[in-house]
């Protein structure tokens, strides 16, 4: 997984604010949560000398279809399907305790994440304990993974 | 299991919660299952043809050939099996018998010994629903279910809620890998949960840890910690349900099964231990329990009129390479892409007979290809999963392909 600093460096780093931040260290924070593009940087895209961390950056970071509002991410050529994710995600064992929770199918539709066609879908993220206002920093998810294929952005 | 849920035909972990949405008699969707289980279930690329010599031919006219193959050989040999009902499997049997045949799989070189020790009481074992509700030490023993049964341990071992394991995996349950890699498993385990062991070092580990469960001093050749040799030997006392996963990594590594009896033994008069050998191709361990019922043997068999021969001269390997067979049936496996070159070079010398569903190195050589339906997608009938409960399958598609079983009815009804 990428980090700020790792695409900072590959940044122009002059400050040129034409993404409209004031920093190119607030770029790179905002790239990284998905909420611009590589080629939001202009210069990134438009000069020459920056071509190969261009290349770099966007093999770095990259396209998300559905970024979620919680900043949950599947990287759906990793995920196998396996539903480590699914059974092991706390949401889930409330809402579905004898279905997802117990490794079986689902039998509810409260959940956050069911295997369909092989990979790992997220649904009512509202729900996932990274967020609202009681928010922790639940990683159930990610550390049952064998493929790393979960992310938070 | 509720009616609407179908049974995955993936591997050996025939997972029953299979849901599938059909438009126009095609699959669209598949729930539950995973990438592996999805592509199985979407089906082959390339269909088989129904063929004789290379020519397409209607099915009638190909299960007559492959009669007049199999009347017309000395010897035959009925191989394959571990992607074929059980239904397919009992015929492939009475075909052999009938032809005073061979017949085998590759569970010789496989896990054809733990179950034959599992089958005769010499290991005792229990079923993954017992795991999932009871199993609070588990034990992944050259064997990696992230790769190789990628649900198992969602929906049978690590993470699910069972009827005694209500916390959750992490206060309710030990996983422990053992294995000469880091594996994508081991990976799930953390940081203490793999024991990294060298190449064939499993025996050494295995009497290692008897002698920590009978608080003697550990000693391997290699020098493995043994403060976490009898740290590890605390972790199995404790246990109240331990399971080895035994894989084929630990199999091969074992020249023969009395360490591992001795280990079983041990562990079972400390605490409470089984073991259930992690079986890949669907009903693998179907062909063994099946053979078993009709002969007492559970691979490697000759018929010879009412006689049954066994033993390592009967194995396919043997078989081919001393070339004793004169014709060859493969139903369910594709030897010539799964077994070393050298050894089955020689089936392409012989009348060769596949059943399949869809084309493989195999069937490119054969004389006769019969297609048949995918079990458990366009066909139904019943396997045996790894840990040797008995799974119904039934058809999610309707095909005008014949069952694995009927092509070998037809076959049989024709000798
Ligand atoms: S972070 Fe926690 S609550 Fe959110 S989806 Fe992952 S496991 Fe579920
Ligand atoms: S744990 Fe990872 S690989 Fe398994 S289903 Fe979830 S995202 Fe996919
Ligand atoms: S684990 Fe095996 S049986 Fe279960 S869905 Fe995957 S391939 Fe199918």
């Amino acid at each position: 997984m990428a980090n700020v600093m790792e695409i900072y460096q590959l940044l122009p780093k002059t400050n040129c604010k034409e993404c409209g931040k004031s920093t190119c260290m607030a770029f790179a924070v905002d790239l990284l949560a998905r909420k611009f593009k590589v080629e939001d940087c202009a210069p990134l895209v438009r000069e020459d000398k920056y071509r190969e961390n261009y290349q770099k950056l966007s093999e770095m970071v990259t396209p998300v279809g559905d970024v979620t509002e919680t900043g949950l991410i599947v990287h759906e050529d990793k995920c196998i399907g396996c539903g480590n994710c699914v059974v092991a995600c706390p949401v889930n064992v409330a809402a579905d305790p004898t279905g997802a929770g117990s490794g079986k199918a689902p039998t509810c539709d409260r959940i956050i994440l069911k295997v369909e066609d092989g990979i790992v879908r997220a649904m009512n993220v509202q729900e996932c304990r990274r967020f609202g206002e009681n928010k922790i920093l639940c990683v159930a998810c990610i550390d049952t993974c064998p493929t790393k294929a979960i992310e938070f952005v | 299991m509720d009616n609407d849920y179908y049974v995955c035909t993936g591997c050996a972990l025939l997972c029953d919660d299979i849901g599938v949405e059909i438009e126009g008699g095609k699959l669209t969707k598949v729930h539950t299952a995973c990438r592996k289980g999805v592509a199985f279930i979407k089906g082959c690329r390339h269909p088989l043809d129904s063929t004789v010599k290379g020519e397409r031919t209607d099915v009638d006219l190909a299960v007559k050939e492959a009669a007049s193959i199999l009347k017309n050989a000395e010897n035959p040999l009925i191989f394959g099996h571990a992607n074929s009902s059980s239904g397919a499997q009992k015929i492939a049997i009475g075909i052999a018998r009938r032809t005073n045949g061979y017949i085998d799989d590759t569970s010789s070189f496989c896990h054809g010994p733990t179950v034959e020790a599992i089958i005769e009481s010499k290991l005792k074992t229990c079923t993954l629903d017992d795991v999932r509700h009871k199993a609070d030490v588990l034990i992944f023993w050259g064997s990696d279910p992230a790769n190789s049964h990628p649900r198992h341990m969602s929906r049978y071992s690590y993470f699910p809620r069972g009827k005694e394991r209500q916390r959750g995996w992490e206060e309710d349950r030990t996983a422990i890998t053992i294995d000469v890699r880091k594996s994508d498993t081991a990976e799930i385990c953390g940081k203490n949960g793999l024991y990294q062991i060298p190449v064939k070092g499993d025996t050494e580990f295995m009497e290692a840890l008897t002698s920590a469960l009978s608080g003697k001093v550990p000693k391997t050749s290699y020098d493995f910690d043994k403060k976490r040799l009898l740290e590890l030997a605390g972790i199995l006392k404790k246990a109240k349900f331990g399971v080895i996963f035994a894989g084929l990594g630990m199999i091969y590594s074992l020249e023969d099964f009395e360490p591992l009896y001795r280990f079983m033994d041990k562990l079972n008069s400390v605490s409470s231990f089984h073991l259930i050998p992690m079986a890949g191709h669907y009903n693998m361990r179907g062909f063994n329990e099946n053979l078993f019922k009709e002969t007492g043997y559970i691979n490697r068999v000759k018929f010879n009129g009412a006689e049954v021969l066994h033993g390592p001269e009967y194995s396919v390997v043997e078989a081919l390479r001393k070339k004793e067979v004169d014709a060859a049936l493969v139903i369910g496996a594709d030897p010539l892409s799964s077994l070393p070159r050298s050894i089955v070079r020689y089936l392409e010398e012989i009348p060769l007979i596949t059943i399949d569903p869809c084309q493989t190195l195999t069937s490119t050589k054969a004389d006769v290809t019969i297609p048949c339906a995918l079990v458990g997608v366009e066909s139904g009938g019943a396997a045996i999963r790894m840990d040797g409960v008995e799974v119904e399958l039934k058809p999610m598609v309707e095909t005008d392909r014949l069952s694995d079983e009927d092509v070998m009815k037809r076959i049989m009804e024709e000798l």
